[in-house]
């Protein structure tokens, strides 16, 4: 029951943040046809995947963005211990008790290249599925600054770090026509459009390997934004189980009591 | 002296002698007689009846896990925001305590509103409780003002253009709105100063008044006494002999016991919510919330929480400049008097009935069209607008205001069923 409840509850909140996102991106979306957020394969309880995506996260967003809300030693609740931490994923503390926070100052980050935010709670104001569609909607763009875009983020300001292990590739626009060669056109008149990608260069990965390789980041930001919340559901249960045996008991001690009430 | 006086303690036990010797002293047990054993309540409550105690309770929780957050929190600009994260990450427990105190703030609005409908549908604020209602309403206003100081504290996106949101609006009173608003920032944008000054609203002064006020409303309720679903005076069938309501049952133990059940099951539904799904959908805390205020990056979209959502849709309906006042003027005092209308109810409604049971269909479909209303309002305010939603939202906001303009006209002409002598089941 919880479990299903605990669905209903994302799916829920999968449907009500989509508007929101979409409401807070700047550019109209009807044009972009085929391209929306995609659900995100995570789960908080898998430690391995936790484990994984905090490698990938120190080695390739712990360089611009902080996580100055986040403390290294707390990573010893998806399985690691102090020497562990501190061996294979500490470059820039000292000791396990600092926070994740990098040498770049936020004013000269901004000054350089744009503002690179805290991801500490990224995962709660964008949401997981934004965060799993952004890593996999990044494409080449020669009119970018940066020579990339990004499906779900347009004009973004961020370089595709991860290219290495994705590749190139690059976004094709197709107008939609009917069986007479006319282009289809929504109700407001837009011309609908089709997208797809064309891979032009290969990655060190594989588009199965590279999905694993962001499902586990996602899945340990996802994590790192709320490190309790596998205690939280867990202790929930346990609650509910204690208030539900309050429920039966006072409800028998109410209907004894007013037996005399007529 | 009084109570001694009257009906010397007759407790065997141990605690007989330290009774005895308080209640020489302090009126304990006429008290504990006079608002809880020997109050007589109607039998006849209802689901809807549960609500009042359950407000009570929250109010506690809140009092309890804000004395607990106010041990962790910085009400520093610098500080606030991480110090909220440091509660929710380092703090033991204090995520716990955290949710409750944020998920409570929505429980509390949910608990008030469904209070206020109960009053609606049974005439609860009817002559004699006129001036409980009255209590009633300001605890209501003072809910609002301590919800709205308290959402700045987190110090997010959200809560620092919401409360620059709503703080410009004084700025649009003729005048004085321009020095008002800086007046309550304390700084020409909202900034430390506001946040510090909200802090001290929403720890001390607000609760100081809201608890005086619950004292006022239980005092004023224990003088005349619960309505009841049926809307009868059970005071109006004594037994002769004893002097007590024949229809009323003394409130301890049976409507104590019955609202420990009502506890129990709020509580289920409550920690369904604080463990499982304590954002609600971006209802209870929006996700922009987590990230932190930057005074120089406004979000595209500000909403306020949902409770304050239909007024806040009432304050956009307001789109046309009249009598050389803008616009934005009118919105706020259509806003205002949204909010304190209800208190004028007692006096707008002359219905012959009380009781929803006994009034006739222009009654009924009334309040279902303001209910309707009240809830279209309420979702449109967590939206953008378009020219659709507003245009919604005035007929909204007309129909809303025609609930209480036109109440002493429909109200009388409505054909009301004869109420009963003695409250039915």
């Amino acid at each position: 029951m919880i479990k299903g409840f605990l669905r209903a509850a994302a799916h829920a909140a999968v449907g009500l943040a989509m508007p929101l996102v979409l409401a807070v991106s700047p550019v109209a979306w009807s044009s972009e046809g085929n391209i929306s957020i995609e659900s995100a394969p995570i789960d908080v309880r898998d430690a391995a995947s936790l484990q994984a995506g905090a490698r990938t996260f120190v080695n390739y967003c712990l360089n611009c963005h902080s996580a100055s809300l986040m403390r290294y030693n707390r990573l010893r609740d998806i399985g690691l211990t102090d020497q562990q931490i501190k061996d294979n994923l500490m470059f820039t503390a000292d000791k396990v008790g600092e926070m994740m926070t990098i040498a770049m100052k936020p004013k000269d980050a901004a000054d350089w290249f744009g503002p690179a935010p805290d991801l500490s709670l990224i995962a709660r104001s964008r949401g997981s599925d934004w965060l799993w569609s952004y890593f996999r909607g990044f494409y080449r763009d020669p009119a970018s600054p940066t020579g990339w875009n990004n499906t779900v983020f347009p004009g973004v300001g961020m370089p595709h770090v991860l290219w290495q292990l994705q590749g190139d590739r690059v976004m094709i626009e197709e107008v939609s026509r009917d069986v007479e060669g006319r282009p289809v056109k929504d109700r407001h008149g837009n011309v609908i459009k089709s997208v797809r990608f064309e891979t032009t260069a290969r990655g060190t990965l594989t588009k199965v390997q590279y999905d694993t390789v962001v499902r586990d980041l996602v899945n340990f930001m996802t994590w790192m934004a709320e490190p309790n919340q596998v205690l939280r559901r867990q202790v929930g249960i346990w609650v509910l189980f204690v208030l539900a045996i309050l429920v039966a008991l006072s409800y028998a001690l109410y209907r004894e009591f007013w037996r005399d009430v007529h | 002296m009084a109570a001694t006086d009257k009906q010397p303690i007759s407790f065997a036990g141990p605690f007989n002698g330290i009774l005895t010797w308080v209640d020489a002293r302090y009126p304990l047990m006429s008290t504990i007689k006079a608002h809880l054993s020997e109050y007589y309540a109607p039998k006849n409550f209802n689901v809807w009846y549960y609500f009042g105690s359950l407000a009570l309770l929250v109010f506690v929780l809140q009092i309890l896990t804000g004395i607990f957050l106010t041990m962790h929190y910085k009400p520093d600009a610098n500080l606030a925001f991480a110090s909220v994260e440091y509660i929710m990450r380092d703090v033991p427990w204090g995520w716990l305590i955290r949710y409750m105190h944020s998920t409570g703030a929505s429980a509390f609005f949910i608990c008030v509103y469904l209070h206020m409908f109960r009053g609606l549908l049974y005439g609860s604020y009817r002559r004699p409780r006129e001036l409980l209602w009255i209590f009633g309403m300001l605890i209501f206003l003072c809910l609002m003002a301590e919800a709205f100081f308290g959402y700045l504290l987190p110090w997010g996106q959200m809560s620092y253009w919401g409360a620059q949101v709503i703080v410009n609006l004084f700025a649009a009173i003729p005048f004085i709105g321009p020095d008002l608003a800086i007046w309550i920032r304390g700084d020409y944008v909202v900034s430390d100063a506001t946040l510090n000054r909200f802090f001290a609203f929403h720890v001390i002064a607000i609760p100081f008044v809201l608890a005086g006020l619950v004292a006022a409303h239980l005092l004023a309720l224990h003088e005349v006494g619960s309505n009841n679903p049926d809307g009868i005076e059970i005071k109006d069938n004594k037994d002769p002999k004893t002097g007590i309501p024949l229809d009323g049952i003394p409130f301890h133990p049976y409507y104590t016991v019955k609202d420990v059940f009502g506890v129990a099951v709020f509580m289920f539904v409550f920690a369904i919510i604080v463990f499982f799904a304590p954002e609600l959908g971006g209802y209870f805390l929006e996700y922009n919330n987590f990230i932190a205020a930057d005074p120089l990056r406004t979000p595209q979209h500000i909403a306020p929480v949902w409770y304050f959502t239909p007024y806040y849709s009432i304050l956009r309906s307001i789109t046309i400049n009249f009598l050389w006042v803008d616009a934005k003027v009118w919105g706020v005092i259509a806003m205002g008097i949204s909010v304190i209308i209800f208190s004028l109810l007692p006096w707008l409604d002359r219905s012959p009935a009380k009781s929803i049971r006994y009034r006739g269909p222009i009654y009924k479909s009334a309040l279902a069209i303001f209910v309707v209303c009240f809830i279209i309002l309420g979702y449109l305010g967590t939206q953008s607008v378009t020219e659709g939603r507003t245009l919604v939202a005035q007929i909204c906001t007309v129909l809303y205001f025609l609930f209480f303009l036109l109440m002493p006209w429909y109200s009388s002409l409505d054909k009301c069923k004869p109420e009963p002598d003695r409250v039915t089941k």
